[in-house]
């Protein structure tokens, strides 16, 4: 009777694997419960950091250029002396492009290789997909891209720019240079739908038209029509927050119909020298970007960044905001850890406040209470060699202000996220 | 008759063996990360048991697993997102992107465990029984039918990252703090997370193994060897086709509504074309037609995926598309023809040796 046999191990198996499951029940969620808090293994005579970008899929372009930025600000810390008199260890891994093995490897790199800090991340979407990872864990994390601000998390040092520092400033501009209508052009994705948001409520308080808001999905290559209602809106700019390989079929259709820096310019704040040599300069010839950082940055810290970077990964090799973000990450967080003597997150998240580093980009302090940096805006304007050239920077460096609490115009936009926060 | 009650017991046998491993080798041996890995793969291979049905018995290509997978997923997440958030408030992310003050009506259902948890394993059957029911009776098959799955699959993920208000967009839903009222931050709690997908699994690849035995599992293999026969003989093929496409849907969402508490995620990566692919890639290499190849398979892909990219994490994916290559190249019907190759030549080797005694 081989069939009744069948149903009998199946209801044994059931049976087992209930009860297992069933002997096996931890806290509740209304119960205090320890979780699993990483332990940072300071034992050996090299303190390892884990570096998290996406090497594959099509995030790898940035990302392999931040981290190369990472590993670099590494060799000169260790060349230095290290950190605590301890060589640092960088141990990288694959993000992939995609946010589930981005939170599979931030919890690897705590619980298998118990990693002081980990740097790296792009995208907002694998930022928030490794937050309860770091929060779980009680581990830190140094994000160095510019994103759409509304987050702060204890367990995030965020340095690049938040909207206050990069999308603000670039609309404060538009304004001065007479815009009085704007086309909003984007990626489909959380970073241009937030930003968006946010330039929405700063057009309604300033008088701005928006004349048009268009998505295109992520990697999409099909702009005519878009670039056709661009070209027929007769907006004053266009504000682009769209990502990676759109932007060369963006720009191409946008040639095509007609239009030009002069007629109806470009704001971009995704585009940055490695994007431009990739989309071709002679496309962006005359555009305009809001960034902290362009390559051609005056200072004696870029010049030795610059000629870092090149002599190490070759002479033709650009560095953008993002990379700058990124080395200077590595430096603020060896500062935070020799200002605390020690190697634990609370220590290292003590010590933040008022550290200061000469960056590439002007020197950036640590704002302790919102673990973002004040850094300096600047407008810039793309040339025929690929570079971009400053036309605008704010007067020193802003203070990061992520929920826009300072902003009238936008609080019924960022009140709900920041109650959220506390 | 000999030869199918001895393979019945090896099965059986294989599964005495499985069951333990899962259940007792496999949490004292592991540490909790890699337990957690392997809940992720397990998760997977749930899928795969559903592909085996499909595909490699129903002779279906379902190339867009991911908009079932992606169902249960997002119903089990909508569901822990409005438990952490309490009763009468908003899931956080809402708060953070969203323009509506208050819950979409499409969201109030999955407040209620027992609705979430029927949603998880109904909404995807109802959605397959639907497509199913609308293109076999139209006799649509082979190449069409795997591009309008996959044509699904991808429209479900761009319809969710345009929707970001309600349903996170690009970001997914995330950041889960309790599953039925247990907290996931209790490795306690996770470990049993992994104890359920794994008695899920198994009981799932029992049930399907039945299925395969009965009367319908037979039905399922002539249709797909030849459809119009069937026909002739008085069975409706497309209400065959039917059912196993249904089950797989099925067992694609439990296993998508697993994966949320194991991993802590769900997001459109997890749902679209990609996704869908991956799932497939696993079942072929382990060998579709028997549920065991499928889920070893499956877990197999998985398990090297994450160890060639620790390992190599700058040129891993060379080696996942060189095994993928060899395998379709040499080995067509996956690893697990590998042990069927073996027993062949074992008994051509036995019966050439009884023919030379038979001469003799």
């Amino acid at each position: 009777m081989p069939r009744a046999r069948g149903t009998r191990y199946t209801a044994i198996a059931l049976a087992f694997a209930t009860a297992v499951a069933l002997s096996a029940c931890g806290a509740r969620t209304d119960e205090e419960s320890s979780g699993s808090a990483a332990e940072i293994d300071t034992s050996g005579d090299t303190i390892k950091v884990g570096l998290l970008n996406s090497l594959s899929g099509t995030m790898a372009i940035s990302e392999v250029t931040v981290r190369d930025a990472l590993l670099l600000a590494i060799d000169e810390i260790n060349a230095a002396g290290g950190v605590l008199g301890k060589q640092i260890e960088p141990i990288s891994e694959d993000g992939a492009s995609d946010w589930p093995t981005f939170a599979e490897k931030s919890e690897k790199l705590i619980q298998q290789d118990h990693v002081a800090a980990v740097f790296g991340c792009w995208t907002s979407a694998s930022r928030k997909a490794v937050l309860p990872v770091f929060e779980q864990n009680g581990s830190l994390l140094f994000y160095p891209v510019q994103y759409e601000g509304l987050e702060q998390s204890p367990n995030i040092f965020y340095t690049g720019a938040t909207t206050n520092q990069q999308i603000i400033p670039a609309l404060d501009y538009l304004r001065e240079e007479g815009v009085e209508s704007l086309y909003l052009v984007g990626s489909d994705y959380v970073f241009p739908r937030t930003a968006n948001r946010v330039i929405n409520a700063y057009a309604e308080e300033y008088g701005i038209e928006i004349v048009g808001e268009d998505y295109a999905p992520l990697g999409s290559t099909e702009f005519s029509t878009i670039a056709n209602k661009v070209e027929a809106s007769g907006a004053d700019a266009v504000f682009n927050t769209l990502n990676g390989d759109s932007n060369v079929s963006f720009f191409r259709e946008y040639e095509a119909s007609g239009l030009t820096a002069e007629s109806m310019p470009v704001m971009s704040v995704s585009i940055a020298e490695e994007e431009v040599r990739g989309i071709g300069a002679e496309t962006l010839e005359g555009q305009l970007t809001s960034w902290n950082y362009y390559q051609t940055t005056e200072g004696e810290a870029n010049d030795r960044f610059v000629a870092a970077y090149q002599e190490r990964y070759g002479a033709d090799k650009p560095t953008s905001d993002p990379m700058e973000a990124a080395y200077t990450s590595v430096h603020l967080w060896a500062a935070m850890v020799e200002a605390a003597g020690s190697f634990e997150v609370e220590d290292v998240r003590a010590a933040a406040d008022g550290i200061t580093f000469d960056a590439p980009e002007g020197e950036v302090t640590v704002d302790g209470e919102t673990q973002h940096l004040y850094k300096t805006s600047r407008i810039g304007r793309i040339g025929a060699d690929g570079l971009i050239t400053e036309v605008w920077s704010s007067e020193g460096p802003i203070r990061p202000d992520p929920f826009l609490r300072e902003y009238d115009w936008a609080e019924g936009l960022a009140e709900a996220a920041a109650a959220e926060n506390e | 008759m000999t030869a199918y009650l001895l393979k019945r017991r090896t099965t059986l046998a294989g599964y005495a063996l499985a069951a333990p491993l899962l259940f007792a080798v496999a949490p004292a041996a592991m540490s909790d990360f890699r337990l957690e890995q392997l809940a992720r793969y397990l998760c997977f291979a749930i899928v795969a048991v559903g592909i085996s049905l499909a595909w490699g018995r129903g002779g279906m290509l379902v190339l867009g697993q991911g908009l079932f997978f992606g169902l249960g997923g997002y119903a089990m997440a909508m569901h822990m997102k409005l438990a952490d958030a309490g009763a009468g408030n908003l899931p956080d992310f809402m708060l953070l992107y969203g323009s509506t003050d208050e819950l979409p009506w499409w969201w109030e259902p999955f407040r209620s465990p027992a609705v979430a948890l029927a949603a998880v394993v109904l909404l995807p059957m109802a959605l397959a029984a639907a497509i199913g029911y609308a293109v076999f009776r139209r006799r649509v098959r082979g190449a069409y039918f795997a591009i309008l799955s996959q044509a699904l699959a991808a429209a479900f993920a761009i319809l969710l990252i345009g929707q970001q208000a309600t349903t996170g967009g690009t970001n997914g839903l995330t950041n889960f703090g309790g599953f039925f009222g247990f907290s996931l931050h209790d490795p306690v709690n996770r470990r049993m997370v992994y104890f359920i997908i794994a008695g899920t699994l198994l009981a799932l690849m029992l049930l399907t193994r039945q299925l395969f035995l009965s009367r319908y599992g037979e039905l399922l293999v002539a249709v797909r060897d030849s459809e119009e026969r069937v026909r002739f003989l008085g069975y409706d093929p497309a209400l065959v086709k039917l059912g196993a496409y249904t089950l797989s849907a099925g067992m694609a969402g439990l296993a998508g509504a697993l994966f949320v508490p194991a991993v802590g995620i769900i997001s459109p990566a997890l749902v679209g074309i990609v996704p869908s692919i991956q799932f497939v890639i696993g079942a072929a290499i382990g060998g579709r037609a028997s549920v065991a190849g499928a889920v070893l398979g499956a877990v197999a892909v998985a398990w090297a995926q994450t160890t060639l990219s620790e390992e190599f994490p700058a040129g891993w994916t060379y080696f996942q598309g060189g095994l993928f290559v060899v395998v379709v190249a040499f080995l067509p019907g996956g690893l697990a023809s590998l042990w069927h190759l073996a027993t062949r030549r074992r008994r051509s080797r036995a019966g050439e040796t009884g023919r030379v005694v038979a001469a003799a």
